[in-house]
């Protein structure tokens, strides 16, 4: 649990952080986002101490951040950024195994580390553990940057737009493997990202910042439904509203009995997929298949209720 | 081959190659040098005025003959848009034999017994060397050589020339006669001028590096001290060896035990401190350039993933600057061997030496003994660091 309370930044004339207070829950994933210049850098970089708040304070599990020297508080936390920083003169193997080897883990037991996560993040072991950075294309750079902030299994990631360098292909599948990765050793991330949508897909709970100020701190639906300013208004888009309320949940979760013409698809895909489906095909309702069996079908009513604005 | 070339086009090119304009050039050059510049000057003893000889006086008919027709060959080569390798085989066949030639000229003139008549090269040799040094250098340049066989080639041209003053082919040629009349104080003179080169470049490193690394961590070092240091080497040389007399002379003179460890107003110590001063600037600023030029991303995850500040600089920011600094160490080096050479006007000792008594004397063959090998050894040392920048440097690898 992250617990931060009142947390400034001042750099001479101007705040920069403006009396931020939130509490990030045990295995959630917080993103930050806001547009350039609204502090959401300064406000994650203040929680492993990169940047000094200058009143506040950011307690993890209880225990103030400041009551320890601040390298070894870094070694605590991962920290993964946009263009990976990655070192150009350490192999792949050597990169992912820098904070074990800060925090004087033997030798063996980093190696292991090392090829757990590379096959992890589907990167060969044998193949990869001996490259340079330079060798590896874009998106396998991302996922080293990546492996390296877990490799000394933190219970807290920062994120600092990691996939900000990446097409939208390779974008979408890196937050997938994020999510996959986050629930299966339920780490708490914190990540920050100037694109709404990337903070919808990934947040549990989303902080909105603008001008050093938390506008607004809640669950995605919450933020779409429930806006607590015209600029938080602005930045969900009024126009994609409806769709950004559907795909938050999955067509298992509004899955009814019945049956219904055509190809099925997956209890898996968001509603908002589903939703394009039916208009695409035409179709007032679609059957629902869960790992190849029939289990039911999702209706085009159905679905236009739920995109309305919650009451 | 035939059926690659279809259009007639191409077929009149492969032919006739097409002319290369470097060699254009050369051959200009060489023109000149052979029928309008002396191959050597020939004097009775070593001041007066000599006889300046074309390449069909200086030789017998048969070898001025044989010579003429190895530089029309080359010359036809380094013309011809042929692959690089024959270029450079066909230039360094026509520098060794210049360099052969060259001591034959000195037999061939010099009576037998006589000790005071000098043979030198006159300025027909000395382009065209220059000028198939040239084709070579083009031709090792297009080549592009790693850096170890760069200096494989190094060491194939020192064994080379070893091998030719062993034999004893210039033995009656003025610079070896100089050499001859100087040889105990030639070999002193040259320790001297390394023990300053290096010495000073190693002073300068081991304070340089630090004092960089302050100034790229506080604005404020860096704000007071590199202006300083540019406002230095913009002294003239001779200027700073010059003032440093004064200082270190009251030095020597009033502070116990000054004079005891060397210090004094003319001599090695001022040459040294002056060869100093010039080398801080170049390793300062180098430097503080290699660790600006750090990604910042790099440095940020350093720090974000807790290693300390020194961790940071040993394990990331030096590693990652080491070429960077290297540069403006290889930059030092070559400086000071063309530098120390000043330092003989205030008793430093070098191979300046030789040539400011060259100089005094108008004893121009005195003049080449301490030139010479000041240069060779320049260009050794540029090209040894360049091949060792080349092999620190992180390989460029295009990313998928």
């Amino acid at each position: 649990m992250i617990e931060i309370d009142g947390l400034t930044k001042t750099y001479e004339a101007t705040t920069v952080v403006d009396h931020v207070s939130l509490t990030i829950e045990k295995g959630e994933i917080c993103v930050i986002v806001g547009t350039s210049g609204s502090g959401k850098t300064t406000l994650m970089r203040m929680i492993n101490r990169l940047v000094e708040p200058t009143a506040g304070t950011v307690r993890i599990d209880g225990r103030d951040t400041r009551d320890r020297p601040a390298h070894q508080l870094r070694r605590q936390i991962g920290y993964a950024i946009q263009g990976h920083g990655l070192f150009p003169h350490r192999t792949v193997g050597q990169n992912i195994g820098t904070v074990p080897r800060l925090l004087g883990w033997e030798k063996p037991r980093i190696a292991a580390r090392v090829d757990e996560l590379l096959s992890l993040f589907q990167l060969d072991p044998a193949l990869y553990r001996d490259r340079l950075p330079s060798e590896l294309s874009g998106g396998q750079q991302q996922r080293v940057g990546v492996a390296r902030a877990l490799a000394a299994e933190p219970d807290i990631l920062l994120m600092d737009e990691p996939f900000g360098a990446l097409d939208p292909i390779i974008r979408s599948k890196a937050q997938d493997d994020l999510l996959a990765i986050q629930k299966r050793f339920g780490t708490t991330i914190v990540l920050v990202t100037h694109d709404m949508e990337e903070a919808i897909t990934l947040g549990s709970k989303i902080a909105v910042m603008d001008k050093g100020k938390l506008l607004q701190y809640a669950t995605p639906a919450e933020i779409i439904a429930r806006p607590a300013t015209d600029f938080v208004n602005q930045l969900i888009g009024t126009g994609d509203r409806p769709f950004r309320l559907l795909s938050l949940e999955t067509v298992l979760d509004h899955v009814e009995p019945g049956e219904a013409a055509g190809d099925a698809i997956d209890a898996s895909l968001s509603l908002r997929d589903a939703y394009a489906e039916c208009l695409w095909s035409g179709r007032d309702a679609i059957p629902v298949e869960e790992a190849g069996q029939r289990i039911g079908r999702v209706t085009l009513s159905r679905l236009t209720a739920l995109a309305a604005r919650p009451q | 081959m035939a059926q690659l070339l279809s259009s007639p086009s191409d077929l009149q090119a492969a032919r006739v190659p097409r002319l290369d304009k470097l060699g254009i050039i050369i051959a200009v050059l060489v023109l000149a040098a052979v029928f309008f510049l002396p191959f050597v000057i020939s004097r009775p003893n070593r001041i007066v005025a000599g006889m300046a000889l074309p390449i069909s006086g200086a030789l017998p008919a048969l070898q001025a003959i044989v010579l003429y027709g190895l530089i029309a060959l080359g010359s036809v080569i380094g013309l011809l848009r042929v692959p690089s390798l024959w270029r450079l085989a066909s230039s360094f066949v026509v520098v060794l034999s210049l360099c052969l030639f060259l001591g034959g000229a000195a037999n061939f003139l010099t009576p037998e017994g006589n000790t005071v008549a000098r043979v030198s090269p006159g300025a027909g040799f000395w382009v065209l060397v220059f000028a198939f040094a040239l084709i070579a250098a083009d031709a090792l340049v297009r080549l592009r050589l790693g850096p170890l066989a760069r200096i494989g080639v190094l060491l194939l041209v020192a064994a080379a020339i070893a091998a030719m003053l062993w034999a004893g082919v210039w033995q009656n040629l003025s610079i070896l006669k100089e050499y001859a009349n100087r040889g105990a104080a030639f070999w002193a003179e040259a320790r001297t001028h390394v023990a300053l080169a290096f010495g000073s470049l190693a002073v300068a490193t081991v304070i340089g590096v630090p004092v960089g690394i302050l100034c790229y961590r506080r604005s404020s070092v860096r704000a007071a001290l590199l202006p300083v240091l540019n406002m230095v080497q913009t002294i003239p040389s001779i200027a700073l060896f010059g003032l440093l007399i004064a200082p270190l002379a009251w030095l020597a003179a009033n502070v116990p035990g000054a004079s005891a460890v060397g210090i004094s107003g003319i001599g090695t110590a001022p040459a040294m401190i002056a060869l100093f001063a010039y080398s801080l600037l170049p390793i300062v600023s180098n430097t503080v350039i290699g660790l600006d030029g750090v990604d910042a991303s790099v440095k940020d995850a350093a720090r974000g993933m807790g290693m300390t500040d020194n961790q940071v600089l040993f394990g990331v920011e030096l590693p990652l600057a080491f070429p960077v600094i290297l540069t403006g160490i290889r930059i030092v080096l070559v400086q000071n061997i063309g530098l120390a050479t000043i330092a003989a006007l205030i008793g430093g000792g070098g191979f300046g030496v030789f040539v400011f008594q060259g100089i005094g004397q108008t004893a121009m063959d005195l003049v080449l003994l301490g030139a010479v090998p000041t240069v060779a050894l320049a260009f050794v040392a540029a090209v040894v660091l360049d091949a060792l920048v080349e092999l620190v440097s992180p390989k460029r690898v295009p990313s998928a």
